[in-house]
């Protein structure tokens, strides 16, 4: 095929640039020879990015504290963060990278109970500690993980309990699609009928759902005294605007316990999410002066106008301190010898409350406060102190079965 | 004698990479050995779609589906069997079966271009979306959940044929993916140049012209489809060998597009275009994850625009055509040669 | 009788939606037969444009929805028209490509520069009841706006100098240009009608999905769907193909669940391309534009 010159220059240009790609050398930040190589796997891109951005930023502020304050064990730390782009696939492979390659001391990954359970048996497999830091539904029994996010145990109960007394004993049900979606609305069925009440409709959406209009006729047909929201992600966040559309803002009210994690009382507008009740470990308006300070410090780091530190971001940052304790105490970055020692029980002071490491489950005894949203801020109005794990404890003892690594379906 | 550089080229270059799976797990560690892993898995689904578009004319946007079927398939059916052996033959079977009832639907109804692209879109879209629906405990199949969004995890790995207790390591995984892939294209190189191939290549440039001379058009591009569905599903039990999960994920838009990216990128037309493609973008994104600067999507579609504006035949016949002149000095002779490479 | 009306509202509320959504791709379509994919992407830029307007520089909302949206992606489309697809022309799998690489770069800019947490617009007018139900008063409006579009395209087909040009370049490109007629100059404010249009339903829908950087995906496969389904023919293939798809959808999802609707749309669109393979207006209506 006769080229000419121009079609010459233009080809190998960009065949060169095209091939040169290949050889890029790798991102992650040159270490110093003694860093302690931390890896955190989240999605800062895609469908999931809403709940990911803060919390790379807490994992960040705390690794920055942990080196301003000499680093651990008097090395210091290297966060070293994938971006999995709401790619379950990336999971998969970055959480290979973070035990084989890089050598992570601890990884903090996945938002979803999906992205855990891909990530949950590489790290297993490669002998990587794993730290999930999100509430979700409770179950996983595996020494090689902590979780440090609420269960359904802790906050749904309390909220359930609320709630039918202040509003009434019917419920209508929306939720996500997902395992974390049907296990929390079998917990608030089973509460509500505890609590003398009924669930007159349940309704499942998956993730990328944005057409509601069909189930707020229906949620008006049922006449419910109230409605339980289990929506996950940015999508589902037009539920509550075409609520506010139709005019049903103030005349029934909603109850939900993923409400908030994505800063949807910062991009809704008020008059969308007033009154909206959640329960949760973390609000940033926590009263006490630890927290204050807490606040401060970290607006100063990433400027007052932040959007807001959500519950998931503290619980990333709350993982990252207990993390660094175990390792203090133990004396050593080794995987089993920190495992042992943050089953010693480990407790910490921190801007959420106390919390405590619970040796059976790995799980943690943390505060919950229900808090009502008024003009994009979270009031306090109830608390309650020291929840453990009781969901998760009725079907996990690491003390007895400390080979036990899998996720158990609780029994309702 | 002149060697014929069309055979020997593929075939010295298959002889090649043979020998290198067979050492490269000496020598590697784990976790490149893993990435090359997956990045082979994937070529394979990008040779699939090279064969089915690239000498079928068949412009497939949902091949993802197949690739979908096949983990899938893999998966329901080693946690209910226990021994991997059959639910591989379901991971290709299911897919081509699935291809060749869509092929029917489709070709025999005279749908071609770009409707054929809408059908294919919307066959992966309602399987994505169904997928994602099967959250409950109540969907399952045997004993099987399928999970719904969360997707099926703890997928036993291939073990040595009806030997379900010596399960491959990952480096004998990894011979095999590489001996499979190396396998397929043999295959299909040998499939083009045979009289089926020409045939096929002759409907993809004028399908009427093909008819008219004789030659059953819909059978086919039925049977170049079915393969092709097959080897997707090869693609996706593998797939799913490698994660030890399979999610909804896999029958996405994104996943789609990306197939499709592969091979404009690495050269529509060609077979190993796709495949170095493949891996040069996966290798690419993965390193992108890594920064927070520069979105991976935002690379991804520059790529894209670049070569369809650009080099709009890909990156392996410009470079071939690149070798080509500054080896022999001349321009080539025959515009249009085929070559399975 | 009250969920009679609400239930009719919500289905003709949908084929608003989707009239709305594919309008611009049909434009382009029909006109330049070229697949815009990243027309999902117009409609996310309308989007945030009618949202940064109106939070960060307090325009009123109505107007950054209905003027400054349309207009501002409208002439986004005429650029990328000159920069892209003009070298594009009469390969329609090419154009496709490209496109869709351009919603890709998109899509990521979009992420780069707003990231997540891109304050919403909560729907200005309020919720209407109909007997005892309480339903959007937001959808009154968005079937308002469609049946605004739809009837202007067709005054602007029908009665207009720049309409005239616009059928005969559809009808026969070569002759309309040996007629006269600037096809370059044509193709050229079709992109940009066919952008702005687009523009305007991102703008629109706004206050009711709110506006992310990945609106855009999910938004293309519907239009591009009914664009094909509903054929050549611009204003009564898309409310056709619009009216046949939302119809089906919104009734299978009141009955079970959204996600069916969603399946319920996509078989039905393969059906409809499998016995009509030129679309609803290949085979009837073939005389209307």
């Amino acid at each position: 095929m006769a080229m000419n010159r121009r079609a010459f220059l233009r080809t190998s240009a960009i065949s060169a640039a095209a091939l040169s790609t290949l050889s890029l050398k790798s991102f992650s930040a040159f270490a110093a020879e003694d860093a302690i190589n931390i890896a955190s796997l989240y999605d800062n891109s895609g469908g999931l990015d809403i709940y990911g951005k803060p919390i790379v930023d807490a994992l960040t502020f705390a690794v920055e504290e942990l080196n301003s304050g000499g680093g651990l064990l008097g090395r210091p730390l290297n966060l070293i963060k994938y971006d999995t782009q709401s790619n379950m696939q990336l999971y998969a492979q970055y959480a290979q990278q973070a035990a084989l390659k890089d050598r992570a001391a601890v990884v903090h990954a996945g938002i979803t109970s999906a992205s855990r359970e891909v990530v949950r048996p590489v790290l297993d497999r490669y002998k990587t500690l794993y730290f999930y830091n999100n509430q979700y539904e409770g179950g996983v029994c595996d020494r090689n993980f902590f979780g440090t996010g609420v269960t359904p145990g802790q906050t749904v109960e309390k909220l359930v309990s609320h709630v039918t007394k202040k509003w009434g004993k019917k419920v209508y049900i929306v939720a996500a699609d997902y395992n974390y979606g049907q296990i929390v609305t079998a917990w608030v069925k089973k509460y509500v009928e505890q609590a003398g009440g009924q669930s007159v409709g349940i309704e499942f959406f998956p993730l990328d759902v944005t057409n509601f209009g069909a189930t707020i006729s229906k949620i008006q047909e049922a006449k419910p005294d109230f409605v339980w929201s289990a929506l996950v992600g940015g999508a589902h966040m037009s539920f509550y605007r075409q609520w506010k559309a139709a005019g049903m803002t103030g005349k029934l009210p909603i109850a939900s316990t993923t409400f908030a994690g994505g800063n949807e009382h910062i991009v809704l507008s008020s008059e969308e999410s007033n009154g909206i009740l959640i329960c949760q470990n973390y609000v940033q308006e926590l009263a006490t002066p630890q927290n204050q300070a807490f606040v401060e410090r970290f607006h100063k780091r990433f400027g007052a106008d932040y959007p807001y530190i959500t519950e998931l971001a503290m619980g990333a940052y709350q993982g990252m301190m207990l993390w660094a304790e175990g390792v203090r105490q133990a004396g050593t970055v080794e995987r089993m010898a920190v495992i042992e020692s943050l089953e010693k029980g480990i407790s910490l002071e921190l801007p959420s409350g106390k919390v405590s490491v619970d040796p059976a489950t790995h799980h943690c005894v943390l505060d919950v406060h229900i808090a009502e949203v008024r003009d994009r801020r979270l009031e306090v109005i109830e608390s309650f102190a020291q929840q453990g794990p009781s969901d998760t404890a009725a079907v996990c003892n690491l003390v007895k079965n400390p080979r036990d690594a899998k996720q158990y379906s609780i029994a309702l | 004698m002149p060697v014929d550089t069309r055979t020997l080229l593929p075939v010295l270059g298959c002889v090649m990479a043979a020998v290198l799976v067979a050492v490269l797990p000496q020598w590697l560690d784990l976790f490149t050995l893993l990435s090359l892993t997956i990045y082979l898995v994937m070529a394979l689904l990008a040779l699939s779609l090279a064969f089915i578009w690239g000498f079928g004319g068949i412009l497939c946007f949902g091949q993802a589906a197949f690739f979908g079927l096949g983990a899938y398939a893999y998966a329901i059916g080693v946690l209910n069997i226990g021994d991997s052996t059959w639910p591989v033959v379901l991971a290709i079977a299911v897919p081509a079966l699935v291809a060749a009832a869509m092929g029917y639907f489709m070709f025999y109804g005279g749908i071609s271009d770009v409707y054929l692209g809408v059908i294919t879109l919307a066959v992966t879209l309602i399987l994505f979306n169904v997928m994602n629906s099967t959250s409950g405990s109540e969907y399952q199949i045997g004993s099987a959940l399928l999970g719904g969004f969360n997707g099926i995890p703890a997928i036993p790995t291939l073990n040595v044929p009806f030997n379900p207790d010596h399960v491959l390591e990952p480096e004998t995984l990894f011979q095999v993916i590489g001996a499979t892939l190396i396998l397929c294209y043999l295959g299909l190189c040998g499939l083009l140049a045979s009289r089926f191939g020409k045939v096929v290549v002759a409907i993809r440039e004028n399908e009427q012209r093909a008819g008219l001379l004789g030659y059953d058009t819909r059978l086919h591009k039925l049977i170049v489809f079915s393969l092709g569905g097959g080897i997707a599903g090869l693609a996706g039990c593998l797939f799913a060998n490698w994660g030890a999960f399979v999610s909804p994920g896999v029958f996405g838009l994104a996943q789609s597009a990306q197939i499709i990216i592969w091979v404009i990128v690495g050269g529509r037309g060609t077979l190993f275009g796709p495949i170095l493609a493949c891996v040069g973008i996966q290798a690419l994104m993965a390193r992108l994850g890594e920064q927070q600067h520069v979105d991976s999507g935002f690379v991804l579609g520059l790529i894209l625009l670049t070569f369809v504006m650009l080099l709009p035949r890909g990156l392996l016949p410009a470079l071939s055509t690149l070798a080509t002149r500054v080896v022999k000095r001349r321009p080539q002779a025959t515009p249009a040669q085929e070559r399975a490479l | 009788m009250d969920w009679a009306a609400i239930f009719s509202l919500q289905i003709v509320s949908a084929i608003a939606t989707l009239v709305l959504l594919s309008i611009g791709l049909a434009v382009v379509f029909g006109m330049m037969k070229i697949i815009n994919l990243a027309h999902g992407e117009f409609m996310m830029l309308g989007g945030y444009v009618a949202v940064l307007a109106t939070h960060n520089l307090h325009v009123p909302i109505w107007i950054s929805i209905l003027v400054l949206a349309p207009l501002s992606v409208g002439l986004f489309g005429m650029l990328v028209e000159r920069l892209l697809v003009r070298h594009l022309y009469g390969r329609m799998v090419d154009t496709m490509l490209a496109t869709w690489g351009l919603s890709l770069a998109l899509t990521g800019t979009a992420t780069m520069l707003f990231g997540n947490t891109t304050v919403g617009i909560s729907s200005p007018l309020p919720g209407i009841s109909i007997g005892a139900y309480q339903t959007s008063g937001y959808g009154l409006f968005v079937i308002a706006v469609a049946v605004v579009v739809l009837l202007g395209m067709w005054a602007l087909l029908r009665f207009t100098h720049f309409g005239l040009c616009a059928r005969a370049t559809m009808q026969n490109a070569k002759m309309a240009a040996a007629l006269g007629a600037n096809p370059g100059r044509i193709y050229s404010l079709t992109s940009g009608l066919g952008a702005a249009l687009a523009g305007l339903g991102g703008a629109v829908l706004a206050p009711l999905t709110g506006v992310i950087p990945t609106l855009g995906a999910s938004y293309i496969a519907k239009a591009f769907i009914t664009v094909i389904g509903g054929g050549s023919a611009v204003i009564t293939g898309t409310l056709t193909a619009a009216s046949g798809f939302g119809l089906i959808s919104q009734v299978v999802t009141f009955f079970s669940t959204p996600v069916f609707g969603e399946v319920a749309l996509l078989l039905a669109a393969i059906v409809l391309i499998r016995v009509l393979p030129q679309g609803i207006t290949g085979r009837f209506f073939r005389r209307a534009f």
